[in-house]
């Protein structure tokens, strides 16, 4: 009896002892690996890396790369990558940075490595000024994240609804049709009469940020924040403009309603149910891969109503975290270098934000046969160079996500234009106190 | 072992005979404590992942805490306050006792009417027994973005079903009371067979020569249902009422995923369907990165839960006092 209870005993510490154990063999570090080291990068949307990879790999034997998030939206993108960086475990060697949060993550700059101390001045001459500087801390002492895209704007649009609408299919003639934003809607009304059984837009929200930064870029150079970071939603003539000219879209029906990103928006797409899109060079790719393969050749590429604009565009940034900076800044600087931009215009349709990728023949003579061919080198690289960027400040995420809201509950009929605008004023005042 | 020997009192003495002192020392230690140190492991992993992140998220919410940022500035109780001010998120409770409301209570009385059925005699029983608890088998998201489509505005097969009635599309992601039952709708097909089988478990214990003797007094099987199943079923119900309100307190996916497209962790463009717990993300990350406010909602919320699973027993306990001396009769 004595010894089986000895035994036991001697169970039951092994019991114990486990299950402490099993809690806090979690916190040790992941054996050293010998072979190839893995860099991992972490991407949203399409960033058209495929074929840089196999080519960057071919000539760094050692190195392997997975790339994670491909096609996911911001929305689900943005939240990972901060969670990463907050627990200091999780993100990539590699992360895609979008303009408009960059401005949160250069206010905590500490979580990046500053490519400054790698090199990266030297290459300050690959890329537009402007984009350039946005990668900067404002103390200019950091660079964050190496400039990938731009956003220059332009107008997708489905020429068999045009035809079957009357209208005409030429991207030059279409062009024409709206030099300004009301022409636009005046376009949309005789669309709309002739009852195509789709409608002339996707949905307000889009388009409304289109003209924001269009509106914005022109005049004042920033939107919902001035450069010295205060909130000026209500006080801003860019910000009402752009409210304005959607309420006057949204107030002749031709919205289809369909809230951006969502699983009904990216049906529209599959259903032939909207006629144009407002389209930044990136949203090219988007538009191939939510209309598919039975809609090739059937969209085509004309110009924005009004001048210009950017919307979007990303960065690439090294995380302190990552176990393999050095490494990670090679391919971080190879995919940003003209070459790997051009690589990726040509996958994807991000329009490069290097002057030298832009003025190369690969990007002016290049056209994409899902948009009819269209040479969309041309039609979106002509005005990069001159593209005037719109300044974000440190809760432009969150401010544009209320007034963006509000401009949905008046698109779906919740509020009028009014009650819509003092929403808007309101609930971005409230977001950015927070 | 140990502790069963325990509970029980040995009804005859055993036989004792001579031992070591050492040798009866460690019996009485063992027969003591190794019960304490057999259960101790999972006390030890609740410290860890259930103890330690309570505590540490209340210690956060005391603060003004930017998820990235690296000096939160300890603030008291200043997020609570503000939470109990602000307007968003007293509406994200209502939408969840709403919520919970329209799921539970229907979710629950079909529980039972499937159990009572399924408690009869019936041609492959057990067939039909499994079949209830398949929805439970299937993954909450796959669920949730399934029936996201189904109550799709334009493309969606319930309006289109609607249609052919002649009822005028419905917003189903845009309208708040809409939202709600749809938010129930997934809730219940997936809870509802889950639940059943529990009442079903408890039905079973209930003795055969109850429902005999009530048969032979007359009693129709209505009477017998309400008379003798719903009060022996008592402690089952309560149980499963707490299963229920802590889990529908907590929804989450399924009307996060029931919105896609941007910032669907707003639960439509006026909030509509967005829940405590999406409140909490969306406060705690993106687009606000307030993790010092997203945790005080998480608090709150805690309190919620305890208040409303507090009613619950209460109310059922009232109910239940009349039906308790019927059953034992």
């Amino acid at each position: 009896m004595g010894t089986f209870s000895r035994r036991r005993l001697a169970a039951v510490a092994l019991v114990a002892t486990t299950a402490l154990l099993g809690t806090t063999a979690c916190g040790g570090d992941e054996a050293a690996e010998d072979g190839p080291i893995t860099l991992t990068v972490d991407v949203f949307g399409q960033f058209g890396y495929d074929e840089l990879y196999k080519e960057y790999m071919a000539s760094h034997p050692d190195v392997k790369i997975v790339e994670r998030g491909t096609g996911s939206n911001l929305d689900e993108y943005s939240p990972k990558l901060t969670q990463w960086l907050a627990a200091g475990k999780g993100a990539g060697d590699v992360v895609a940075i979008e303009e408009g949060l960059l401005v949160e993550y250069k206010a905590n700059p500490q979580n990046f490595v500053n490519l400054l101390d790698h090199g990266a001045a030297d290459l300050k001459g690959n890329f537009l000024e402007w984009k350039w500087n946005q990668g900067l801390t404002a103390d200019g002492k950091q660079l964050i994240g190496l400039g990938t895209d731009v956003g220059g704007i332009a107008m997708c649009y489905r020429k068999d609804l045009f035809a079957k609408a009357g209208l005409p299919t030429e991207r030059d003639e279409v062009s024409k049709l709206w030099p300004t934003w009301q022409d636009y809607i005046k376009v949309g009304e005789q669309f709309k009469a002739k009852n195509t059984g789709a409608s002339f837009l996707d949905g307000a929200t889009n388009t409304f940020n289109t003209i924001l930064l269009q509106t914005a870029g022109n005049s004042t150079g920033y939107s919902y924040y001035d450069t010295s970071d205060n909130l000026v939603v209500d006080s801003n003539p860019a910000v009402k403009q752009a409210y304005d000219t959607t309420m006057d879209i949204i107030d002749s029906d031709l919205s289809g309603k369909y809230g951006s990103w969502s699983e009904e928006w990216v049906s529209a797409f599959k259903q032939s149910k909207f006629a144009t899109i407002a389209c930044p060079a990136w949203m090219t790719g988007v538009i191939e891969g939510n209309a598919g393969a039975a809609a090739k050749g059937k969209w085509d590429v004309a110009d924005i109503p009004g001048d210009g604009g950017n919307w979007g565009g990303s960065f690439l940034a090294v995380p302190k975290q990552s176990k393999h900076q050095a490494e990670a800044i090679e391919l971080a600087k190879f995919l940003t270098s003209a070459k790997g931009q051009i690589g990726a215009f040509k996958a994807k349709g991000p329009l490069p934000s290097s002057p030298q990728a832009l003025d190369d023949p690969a990007i002016a003579d290049s056209t994409n046969a899902y948009f009819a061919d269209a040479p969309v080198g041309k039609i979106f690289g002509t005005g990069a160079k001159s593209l005037k960027p719109v300044y974000m400040g440190p809760k432009n995420q969150a401010v544009r996500t209320e007034v963006e809201n509000a401009v949905r509950t008046v698109e779906l009929g919740q509020r009028n234009p009014e009650q819509g605008w003092t929403d808007a004023v309101n609930n971005a005042k409230k977001a950015a106190a927070k | 072992m140990a502790v069963q020997l325990d509970a029980r009192p040995p009804v005859v003495p055993a036989p004792r005979h001579a031992r070591s002192p050492r040798g009866s020392r460690l019996t009485r230690f063992d027969t003591r404590f190794s019960p304490y140190l057999y259960i101790a492991p999972f006390f030890l992993l609740f410290a860890v992942f259930g103890i330690y992140p309570l505590v540490y998220t209340f210690w956060v919410s005391l603060h003004d805490w930017d998820l990235l940022g690296t000096n939160p500035t300890f603030i008291g109780g200043q997020n609570y306050s503000q939470l109990m001010a602000d307007p968003d998120f007293w509406h994200s409770v209502v939408n969840t006792l709403g919520i919970f409301v329209l799921s539970t209570v229907p979710q629950l009385l079909l529980a039972l009417w499937l159990a009572n059925l399924l408690n009869r005699q019936l041609r492959a029983r057990t067939g039909w027994r499994m079949a209830v608890l398949v929805p439970n088998v299937t993954s909450t998201a796959a669920v949730a973005i399934v029936f996201g489509v189904l109550f799709g505005r334009e493309f969606g097969m319930i309006n289109w079903m609607l249609d052919l009635v002649g009822i005028d599309a419905i917003n189903w992601k845009s309208n708040r009371i809409a939202s709600w039952v749809a938010i129930s709708t997934m809730v219940d097909w997936r809870w509802t067979g889950y639940n059943a089988l529990i009442f079903l478990a408890a039905m079973q214990a209930i003795p055969r020569d109850l429902y005999e003797s009530a048969s032979i007094d007359g009693a129709s099987r209505a009477r017998q249902f309400w008379s003798i199943t719903v009060p022996l079923l008592k402690p089952t119900i309560i149980f499963a009422v707490i299963i229920s309100t802590i889990g529908g307190l907590q929804l989450f996916t399924e009307p996060r995923l029931f919105h896609s497209g941007t910032n669907a962790i707003r639960g439509g463009p006026l909030r509509e369907s967005q829940t405590v717990t999406m409140y909490m993300f969306e406060n705690a990350f993106a687009p606000h990165y307030n993790f010092g406010y997203g945790s005080a909602v998480a608090w709150l919320l805690f309190a919620l839960i305890a208040i409303v699973a507090a009613i619950n027993v209460l109310v059922l306990r009232r109910l239940g006092g009349g039906g308790r001396k019927e059953g034992t009769r």
